[in-house]
């Protein structure tokens, strides 16, 4: 297997390590240290893709994070399919499998190609908008067939095989980006004493430095790269992060940090080791040392492959050891241009030109390009390109001196490679995301970021600042400045390293490359590889009157891939200027958002993942359940007993065999999970009279009552029984999901309303086991197990609790009810209740004792009439609306919380919703929850709803459906007829009744 | 993330622990009856919405449980200052 682009001994690749891997299904070879990007040019493969709107063939441009095209599909197997990786920032492995994310059916040939040649007119600017908005019914389908074609990647349909880690950090100094700058900051930081950690997103530190002609202290850079790293790595206080890209700067200097572990290993991590970790960083001062991209030119069909980056050629020539072609042409706007010629001259391949847009360029590289004999034509443009597949040549004329267009005839030159270079955009991304827009420099030519809004200082290209000298004297000053701002003395022992580097001449501002044809009859000029935006589509948008950069971009989509338009912004919003005639200080700035390249959701979610996604938890009774079939449904953050299914029972026949079970013998539910919340202090009571809605003054020790909880609004937010445990101490029990809720709602009002009163809450939910046993034969039951509590009805009357012993073991045992039945609420310290639950099952099996769920539950408490707060309520309904003013005790001399609210104009209206008992006319249907109910099903749509269904069972007590629901005026309206239209057409008739279907008077719990 | 000082606990923690509540310095009417509805509607629904300097009503909700109030810069998101209740706040909005 050759490698005909492959460079005899130049780069930092091991040859000694050759390494095999496959795209799109071919098999290549390259080596270790190679990213896919470099080990697919050393292979010659030109076409890595399909662009996402013409369907062009497309090459690898750019050596780094703003590469637009090369974004692969990544992965042998399915559980590992990574998409959009891009190849110049993935590691060569063994055994790497990766294809064309673009491109159907194949990359060499493409029916989108066909599509986008039909004519620009077919897909102008806005085209998704226009176009496949209508019909609106059939954009899923355009939808299907535009993704099939164009390919945005796919995630994989199985298990992420892998773990992800989060760690949260601190540091005195975070410095982001590892080349010269970079290196200098941590190592001035670290040597302060700081602690410091340096991030960069490639597999090496020394950033541009890796493939640096020039000389630091007599040496070459990379010797200089070399020994400050092993520095850096002696210092305990020097975290070295390699792979790992700051991709978001927030509030307060919280960084996070994407490090791609084993990424560089293989698709899947090895055993035992974690693929990627998001580190949480809270640091004291940043350094951003981001750096700087190289802007490409905007010429005509410079999409070609084989048009390039002039540095990414570089790169790829004297870090990786590949010439991506045999004969060069450079087009240029400055002078670092000119060391890609010269590279690529020295590895003995062609330079057919440098085409330099400037009349007289006069730096040091210029005259060194000369000197090698290599042709430089001055004052000119590369301004179109031919060939399809791959460059063939380039037209070339000479630039206007006076306006931008050509003067002068073309000359064609023969080539195979275009190396471009615009100038330099500082990498402001970070800057960007703490809210600080970058402002334009007509130095740098270029938006540097505007004024820090947090405590960030800047070092290197990312100021515009180029040479290797004045990128190591800033490391190493805000390096120092970070450190001392931290708290450290000055660090002493530096000094800036001698520096061997040309010096570079004046360049010139150039972004759209004139054509000989106007730009929106000239051939397609990329502004925006990866979404296929062109100059003139720009054009075509402020002349539609899109004239704001930010309108702009929307409606072109410039900026809007995954590249988030790192190459393409600035010489879309010099065009936009252009065209609207204004400079691009006026055009506006851009604005980068986190995150700076993609991250994958398994970063994000970290071991928040599968059962530590959400916790669980469990009452001490839950094993009991697991091992005797329960069925469990979530109820918060609990797992709740659900039904607990015999063989050959469906759900209903569960049911009605534990409905029966309770009214007819006993049953047992685990009520655990119900918030309880202990109150102490003197003025306990008086705090509960201002946050329920009734009357606490006279409860006595040893009673129990029912209250309503409600907002300022009157409308009712949570329920419970609340009892005396003594004159200043009680328990109030909260629903389930609410406990929290309450919690903090007493302490809100306790802490920022009455803190004069004397009051403490503390959250007793999971120190107590809570089993209810309820039915005819719970007091024999209870009678076996407990002897110093008087169980007789007399003594032991319902709404009382006693303190006891049950199964040997103290106990709270209150007499509620929630069923309506004869019923015991047994309390036991948690650790002892599956001992409490175990006997009760052992010594109520004579009575049949039936273990049930909270949909037995539900049954049995609609039968009754009782509310759910949440299912039957919904912070629209206040006391009165549940027909429940007897709970509310307007005569308390403190206007208790909701008092006021429920007396507005609104709450006390007529017809307002509320909530009553349904009865079908067809005993055997059971109405859908939610289910709407009109007056007249046959009204027109929109129908008139008058409420809906809240509640909804079969009850096996009256062997009929029956339901709750809201209705308009419903209290006024009882024994009248309502209907509930069904999705199917048909018509469910129900009559309003009270919502109490069963024992009216009471008279089960009261035996 | 915000990164706050909790005035109870005397540290800084991160905001993972924390709740906001809402506008600070709401204070329920002392005689809620002899409120109008208007008065009651502006005392339960109408909050501030400022850009720049806002106070703050804030729970410890993952730490000791406490409220507080905090004065912070609704663009920058600068916390100028975190306080108890039933403090007042040393820095504040010029009038306009
Ligand atoms: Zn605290």
């Amino acid at each position: 297997m050759t490698q005909p682009n492959r460079v005899q001994d130049a780069g930092r690749i091991n040859r000694s390590r050759p390494l095999t891997f496959t795209f799109n299904g071919r098999t290549f070879q390259g080596y270790e240290g190679d990213t896919v990007a470099s080990a697919l040019l050393a292979n010659g493969i030109d076409i890595v893709g399909r662009s996402f709107k013409y369907a062009r063939p497309r090459g690898i441009v750019a050596a780094g994070a703003e590469e637009p095209n090369a974004v692969l599909q990544l992965g042998a197997s399915e559980a590992a399919q990574i998409p959009n990786v891009r190849a110049t920032q993935q590691e060569l492995y063994n055994g790497l499998e990766c294809a064309s994310t673009n491109g159907w059916p194949t990359v060499e040939f493409d029916v989108m190609a066909y599509l986008g040649k039909i004519g620009g007119g077919m897909m102008p600017p806005g085209f998704y908008n226009k176009t496949f908005m209508s019909p609106q019914s059939l954009w899923p389908t355009y939808e299907k067939y535009i993704r099939k074609a164009a390919g945005l990647g796919r995630a994989s349909k199985q298990k992420d095989p892998d773990t992800y880690d989060h760690l949260n950090q601190h540091c005195d100094v975070l410095v982001v980006g590892g080349g010269a700058a970079g290196l200098a900051a941590a190592l001035a930081a670290g040597e302060a004493g700081a602690r410091v950690i340096l991030a960069d997103e490639q597999a090496e530190f020394g950033g541009a430095l890796l493939h640096s002609n020039d000389w630091i202290n007599e040496k070459p850079a990379s010797n200089w790269v070399a020994e400050t790293v092993a520095r850096l790595r002696t210092m305990d206080n020097v975290q070295l992060l390699p792979y790992s890209t700051v991709n978001g700067y927030h509030d307060h200097n919280f960084l996070t940090i994407h490090q791609r572990q084993t990424d560089h290993l293989g698709e899947t991590a090895p055993q035992g080791l974690t693929r990627q970790r998001l580190h949480r960083v809270r640091a004291g001062w940043v350094v951003l040392a981001t750096g700087a991209h190289e802007r490409p030119l905007v010429y005509a069909n410079n999409d070609v492959p084989g048009c390039m980056i002039a540095s990414a050629v570089s790169t790829y020539i004297r870090r990786y050891g590949v010439v991506p072609g045999n004969r060069l042409v450079v087009a240029t706007t400055n002078d670092y241009a000119y060391q890609t010629a010269i590279d690529w001259a020295n590895t003995g391949r062609q330079v057919v030109a440098v085409v330099d847009s400037r009349p007289d360029p006069d730096g040091e590289l210029v005259a060194a390009a000369e000197k090698a004999g290599i042709r430089v034509i001055k004052g000119s443009v590369v301004y179109d390109v031919q060939g399809s597949k791959r460059v063939k040549s380039v037209s070339v004329a000479r630039l206007s001196t006076t306006e931008l267009s050509l003067a002068g005839s073309e000359t064609t030159l023969d080539c195979d490679t275009v190396a471009t270079s615009g100038g330099w955009s500082p990498v402001v991304h970070l800057s960007c995301h703490t809210g600080s827009r970058p402002v334009w420099d007509d130095d740098v030519i270029g938006f540097v970021p505007g004024p820090a809004n947090q405590k960030q200082l800047l070092a290197g290209g990312i100021q515009g600042h180029y040479s290797i000298a004045e990128c190591l004297a800033e490391g190493f000053s805000a390096g120092a400045q970070a450190a001392t701002n931290a708290g450290f003395d000055k660090p002493t022992d530096l000094t800036v390293p001698k520096v061997h580097e040309p010096s570079v001449g004046k360049a010139m501002p150039l972004f759209y490359v004139p054509h000989k044809q106007p730009m929106t009859r000239a051939p397609k000029q990329f502004v925006d590889y990866q979404n296929d935006v062109t100059a003139a589509s720009i054009d075509v948008a402020t002349r539609e009157g899109f004239e704001a950069i930010e309108h702009v971009k929307r409606y072109t989509a410039l900026g809007f891939g995954t590249d988030q338009g790192k190459l393409g912004n600035i010489n879309g919003m010099a065009i936009t200027a252009q065209a609207v005639n204004k400079t691009i200080p006026e055009t506006g700035t851009t604005v980068f958002r986190p995150n700076y390249t993609p991250v994958t959701f398994g970063a994000i979610a970290g071991r928040n993942a599968r059962e530590l996604f959400v916790p669980e938890r469990y009452t001490a009774m839950h094993q009991w359940h697991v091992d005797n079939g329960a069925k469990f449904e979530d109820v918060g953050e609990w797992k709740r007993p659900w039904y607990y299914p015999k063989a050959g029972e469906s759900m209903q026949d569960s049911l009605n065999r534990e409905v029966l079970a309770v009214r007819n013998g006993v049953g047992m539910l685990d009520a655990s999970t119900l918030g309880k919340i202990d109150i102490q202090g003197k003025d306990a009571r008086e705090f509960l009279g201002r946050i329920y809605t009734n009357a606490w003054a006279k409860l006595a020790v040893g009673k129990c009552r029912y209250g309503l909880m409600c907002g300022e609004d009157g409308m009712v937010f949570d329920d419970g029984v609340t009892s005396c445990l003594g004159e200043n101490h009680f328990l109030m029990t909260t629903t389930t999901g609410g406990a929290a809720h309450v919690l903090e709602w007493l302490e809100l009002y306790h802490q920022t309303e009455w803190p004069e009163l004397e009051v403490f809450f503390t959250s007793v939910t999971d120190h107590w086991a809570t089993m209810t046993i309820g039915g005819p034969d719970s007091r024999k039951l209870l009678a076996e197990l407990c002897d110093d509590i008087d169980l007789d009805k007399d003594a032991f009357k319902f709404m009382d609790w006693r303190q006891g012993t049950v199964a040997g073991v103290p106990a709270r045992v209150f007499r509620i009810s929630f069923t309506g039945e004869l019923s015991y609420e047994i309390n036991v310290q948690a650790n002892f209740g599956m001992h409490v639950w175990k006997k009760l099952m052992e010594h109520g099996a004579k009575y049949g004792i039936t273990p049930y769920g909270t949909e037995t539950m539900h049954i049995l408490r609609a039968e009754k009439g009782f509310i759910i707060v949440g299912q039957d309520t919904d912070s629209t309904l206040h006391p009165y609306d549940l027909g429940m003013g007897w709970a509310v005790a307007q005569q308390k001399p403190f206007s208790f919380v909701g008092k006021r609210g429920m007396s507005r104009e609104d709450p006390t209206k007529a017809n307002r919703k509320q909530l009553v008992g349904l009865l079908t006319k067809d005993p055997q249907k059971v109405l859908p929850e939610g289910a709407q109910a009109v007056a007249d099903p046959k009204q027109a749509i929109p129908m008139t709803m008058l409420g809906h269904v809240t509640s909804s069972y079969y009850s096996a007590t009256l062997g009929r459906s029956i339901a709750m629901g809201t209705i308009r005026g419903g209290l006024d309206r009882m024994g009248e007829t309502v209907y509930y239209p069904m999705l199917d057409g048909s018509v469910v008739e129900a009559e309003i009744c009270s919502p109490v279907f069963y024992d009216p008077k009471g008279d089960r719990q009261n035996v | 993330m915000l990164c706050i000082f909790c005035p109870h606990c005397g540290e800084y923690r991160e905001e993972e622990e924390f709740s906001a509540r809402g506008q600070a310095h709401i204070k329920r009417p002392e005689d809620p009856e002899a409120c109008s509805d208007e008065e009651w509607g502006n005392y339960m629904f109408f909050r501030k919405n400022p850009k720049g300097l806002h106070h703050e009503l804030w729970v410890h909700s993952a730490g000791c449980g406490k409220f507080f109030n905090m004065t912070r810069d609704t663009v920058s998101y600068e916390i100028k200052e975190t306080y108890k209740i039933g403090e007042q706040p040393s820095v504040v909005a010029a009038e306009k």
